[in-house]
């Protein structure tokens, strides 16, 4: 799960977050890790996410608020966290038990050029997820930390935030169905059953 | 409400925010989020004396957007309370709703409007309804207290039947505007 760098395979990773996940519903964040979930097997209770930089871990809360026997993962980056940072605050306010973010950080913007984020410079993510009041929270750069990880996703004793440094090559663009409105109702369907379509 | 706050509430006669309650209720809204407002102040207190409404207390406005969208996707009805400057903070999150066609109602208290005294609040007051309109949100007003429970009523109703964003503001000549003694 390593790749030359040293640091994880963020494809590797997803794919082992991912496996056997059962009833686990996923938010992606924009840019690589929504192209990561996809690659790793599009799927009904995944929402991987175009744009609403800023929001995965919030539309994370509210889902899992709606659903709260659900495991519900924000799988997103570091630029899209560092720009919705005081989500921290709030979702650690309602301590959702059933809700995990993991922050895939790579330390650049990806997408536009691989400019160095914040996290490059010191900004520690789980520091702040800590400050914010999670109680929590893990810190991976090994694939032997891997399984548990994955494993505290489906706990149920969350909520629960994690930073996993990853290696910044950028991988093979799988995308996403590019229709929001699939995206969104094949999820509600899977959650919700064919009932999601008439509700009033 | 402290009586030298420069944020304004309801007077305490209005009926009002109890009716904003009610509809609430009637259409089934589980999660309630804002960002806390004097002129929300009274509906804020009864949404977290219910047991059967969710409230989350926002950093920011935005998050309320995003939210609202992940409630949507679990089957939950939201709602967002907040005030007119905050409609500032919700932009570029706003477009959650178009490509997602999702509902996101909103109830906006209004400054920057009617008789507003202070400055900063004018830029965002005045802006407020084209930029939520140039977001795609259907927007409609009420200016007087006895037009609120049937505004608010259809901002949530297309809202959920025509999955959209929409917003009822909710003028600062009901609400009134401080005039520090002046008048």
């Amino acid at each position: 799960m390593l790749a030359s760098s040293g640091k994880l395979d963020r494809r590797e990773l997803t794919a082992a977050l991912l496996a056997d996940r059962g009833e686990l519903a996923v938010i992606a964040g924009l840019g690589a890790p929504a192209w990561d979930i996809t690659a790793v097997g599009d799927h009904p209770l995944n929402l991987p996410l175009w744009g609403a930089m800023g929001g995965a871990a919030m539309i994370g809360l509210g889902l899992a608020l709606a659903q709260p026997s659900r495991p519900v993962l924000v799988l997103t980056g570091d630029g899209e966290m560092l720009m919705g940072i005081g989500a921290l605050a709030t979702i650690a306010v309602k301590a959702p038990k059933n809700l995990s973010i993991i922050v895939q950080d790579n330390e650049h913007y990806g997408e536009t050029g691989m400019q160095e984020t914040a996290t490059r410079h010191g900004v520690d993510l789980v520091t702040m997820a800590k400050g914010a009041g999670f109680q929590r929270t893990m810190f991976v750069t090994k694939p032997d930390e891997v399984p548990a990880l994955r494993a505290a996703i489906h706990s149920g004793d969350g909520p629960f935030f994690a930073v996993a440094k990853i290696d910044a090559a950028s991988k093979k663009l799988v995308l996403p169905p590019r229709d929001g409105s699939i995206i969104q109702n094949r999820m509600r369907e899977a959650i919700l059953g064919p009932s999601a379509h008439h509700q009033l | 409400m402290d009586a030298d706050a420069i944020d304004k509430a309801p007077d305490a006669t209005a009926s009002w925010p109890d009716q904003i309650y009610d509809l609430l209720k009637k259409h089934g809204i589980r999660q309630v989020c804002l960002v806390p407002d004097a002129g929300h102040s009274r509906l804020i207190k009864r949404c977290l004396a219910d047991n059967e409404i969710v409230v989350t207390t926002l950093t920011t406005e935005e998050e309320g957007i995003a939210l609202m969208q992940g409630a949507w996707l679990g089957g939950d009805k939201a709602i967002l309370l907040m005030q007119s400057s905050g409609v500032g903070n919700c932009i570029n999150m706003l477009s959650l709703s178009q490509i997602h066609r999702c509902p996101m109602p909103m109830l906006v208290t209004m400054r920057g409007d009617f008789g507003e005294f202070n400055p900063a609040q004018v830029p965002m007051g005045e802006a407020t309804q084209p930029v939520l309109e140039a977001m795609g949100t259907v927007v409609r007003r009420a200016d007087t207290p006895e037009d609120i429970a049937a505004t608010v009523d259809a901002t949530i109703r297309m809202a959920f039947n025509t999955f959209r964003p929409t917003a009822t503001l909710i003028g600062q000549r009901v609400i009134g505007a401080k005039t520090f003694g002046k008048d």
